[in-house]
């Protein structure tokens, strides 16, 4: 029977979220077609991940090598384009995350396998995925086939389909020798590196007001950080605002930055990237003030305001500093 | 320093309203602005800055119909030496991997150290052209790259991963490396500096010249096709608050009060 590779992705020891997002659209794809759902891990010493992977999924092929241990693109493609050829899966999904950007492009030049990136949902029409993808900004999104062909990759964007998980299925681990002959010469990973933690606490705050590429000009970043000092919450932004320089790095959210849940999330000129989106899409009240009605960003909002943000937050600044003073 | 830099010209969407055309698989784009792709700008940028610090030369190549060319001069006038655009019917319709057998057509023939292209187009998202042009180029590649240092046959560059961390890698040279937003601050350019570099080469290359044949490009050399493009549905909506800018002010005050947010 031929196979649906899911291929794990792991950081430092752990499996990243992504992953079970994977097994989960695998399992409703395999529901409908005659298909084995497998897992696919490749690191060193990752018994215990693959043991959390057989919980879930009926197999898990695990290539075991010390050049594995953390993400190199070349030596990651040599081994599944090994395995990809040796038991010809008719889909391997990857994550759209850093880890897949840098690897399927790669692995389906190599094979020669077409390839559909960042895909927020894909489906079989006749044999063949038809994939759902959002372009210009997520502000349209298009279905697309691919060339008819005997394997295909799909990454899939990550916090886009919800995990589900089985009860323990207990699956089963299969050992795979690794085909790695020596060690990748033309790229090696040398360490992490952690940028220093900055002196605001984005996660901690229960008020963030959030500013984005709306406010185009450092010299109004006042306007918002009035509104925060009334609020008595914190600054955060998207990601233009920490490419400028107008705030540090430990400002932003979303998936390259950081992931926040306050209790306000007041999105000031921030047009909802799905990369922003995925970083506070938890917080328990969102407020978007967007002079495009079209915005994604209202979308993951609770309240919105279609206007032009220069009037709005002064003007609301100084209604809530009157609220607080009376209510003193 | 030989340094090739991919770029494209996208429309501006980000404040723009939005139509789908009449084929049903594009937008419309006649009134949208067209720039160049907010990481390709740092593409540029960087080539400028290696170049400016070690001599060389910057060639920029896109591929698109003639609008391009207020791209191909701004980079022009931002510091790169020429530019070549591959411009022909049969391009139409490429997905990412026929635009990277596009590029592939005419950089095979120029010399380079290093490609730097953007990690990806703002406009489709694709995230790929750059490593599928590596893979047909038989040289490493490292993507979403926020940091270059070059060294003696290699370089080393820190790619960036989820939640703010950082991989430093180290990758052999020539190399092709997809940069990040934030590498460094791509600069200004004046109409003045705009109209100077007018002299600079700009040349046209089509189908022909690259040796490629029709099917190899466009739709039917393409990895996928565009079936049909929608207005997403809607999932949830925020409730849109009305009644000018005070009302919509007290509204949201009230609001927080009753959650006790104030
Ligand atoms: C790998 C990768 C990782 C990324 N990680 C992140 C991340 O962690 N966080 C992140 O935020 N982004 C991230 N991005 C970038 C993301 O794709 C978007 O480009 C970014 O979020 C856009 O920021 P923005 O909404 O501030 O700017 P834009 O998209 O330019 O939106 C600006 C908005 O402001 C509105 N506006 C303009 N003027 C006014 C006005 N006067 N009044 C009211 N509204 C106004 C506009 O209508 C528009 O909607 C990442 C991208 C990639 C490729």
């Amino acid at each position: 029977m031929t196979e649906l590779f899911v291929l794990a992705e792991h950081r430092r020891g752990e499996l990243r979220d992504v992953t079970f997002e994977m097994l989960t659209k695998g399992r409703e794809l395999i529901a409908r077609a005659d298909v084995d759902l497998t897992a696919v891990l490749l690191g060193h010493n990752v018994k215990e991940l693959a043991i959390r992977l057989a919980d879930q999924v009926k197999k898990v092929l695990v290539v075991d090598d010390a050049r594995l241990k953390d993400f190199n693109e070349v030596a990651y493609q040599k081994v599944l384009t090994h395995l990809i050829s040796e038991r010809k899966p008719v889909l391997i999904l990857i994550g759209h995350t850093s880890f897949g950007i840098d690897l399927a492009p790669s692995l389906a030049t190599k094979l020669n396998v077409p390839l559909a990136t960042d895909c927020i949902d894909i489906n079989f029409e006749e044999k063949k995925p038809i994939v759902v993808r959002q372009v210009y900004g997520g502000k349209v999104n298009i279905k697309a086939s691919l060339r008819t062909s005997e394997s295909y990759i799909v990454t899939l964007r990550p916090a886009t389909i919800e995990a589900k998980e089985v009860k323990p299925i207990g699956g089963e681990i299969i050992e795979v020798a690794s085909p790695l002959k020596e060690e990748p010469t033309t790229k090696r990973f040398i360490e992490y590196f952690e940028p220093p933690a900055g002196e605001v606490d984005i996660t901690a705050a229960d008020v963030l007001v959030s500013v984005g590429r709306g406010i185009k000009d450092a010299d109004s970043m006042p306007i918002v950080e009035k509104l925060a000092e009334a609020l008595g919450g914190a600054v955060a932004c998207s990601r233009p605002i920490v490419d400028k320089g107008w705030l540090s790095a430990d400002r932003q959210v979303g998936t390259s930055g950081k992931t926040v849940k306050p209790k306000l999330y007041l999105a000031v000129g921030i047009s909802g990237a799905f990369q922003h989106v995925s970083g506070m899409k938890n917080s328990e009240l969102v407020i978007a003030i967007n002079r495009d009605a079209k915005a994604p960003i209202f979308r993951a909002a609770d309240f919105g305001v279609v206007e032009d943000l220069f009037k709005v937050v002064p003007i609301l600044t100084d209604r809530v500093l009157q609220e607080k003073k009376s209510s003193k | 320093m030989e340094i090739i830099v991919c770029v494209k010209h996208v429309p501006e969407t980000a404040e723009a309203e939005i139509a789908i055309d009449s084929s049903g698989k594009g937008i419309k784009t006649e009134d949208l602005v067209f720039d160049i792709n907010e990481w390709d700008d740092y593409a540029v940028e960087e080539a400028v800055l290696i170049k400016e610090k070690l001599g060389g030369r910057v060639t920029i190549v896109t591929v698109g119909s003639e609008d391009a060319d207020k791209t191909l001069r701004k980079c022009l006038a931002k510091g790169a030496d020429r530019a070549i655009r591959l411009t022909d019917k049969a391009f139409d319709g490429s997905d990412a991997y026929a635009t990277a057998k596009i590029l592939y057509g005419v950089i095979k023939d120029l010399p380079f150290d290093l490609i730097l292209t953007g990690t990806q187009a703002g406009d489709d998202g694709y995230a790929q052209v750059g490593v599928i042009l590596a893979g047909f180029l038989g040289i490493p590649h490292a993507t979403m790259v926020k940091k270059i240092e070059l060294m003696e046959g290699f370089t080393r560059v820190n790619r960036e991963l989820e939640g703010g961390l950082e991989q430093v890698m180290e990758v052999g040279t020539p190399a092709l490396l997809a940069v990040q937003t934030g590498i460094n601050e791509p600069r200004y350019v004046s109409i003045m500096g705009i109209r100077k570099a007018r002299q600079k080469e700009l040349k046209v290359l089509g189908l022909n010249d690259l040796g490629l044949k029709e099917e190899e490009v466009g739709e039917s050399g393409s990895w996928i096709t565009v079936e049909e493009m929608f207005i997403p549905p809607v999932e949830k909506e925020a409730e849109i608050l009305v009644g000018g800018l005070d009302a919509i002010s007290s509204k949201i005050v009230e609001t927080l009060r009753a959650r006790g947010l104030i």
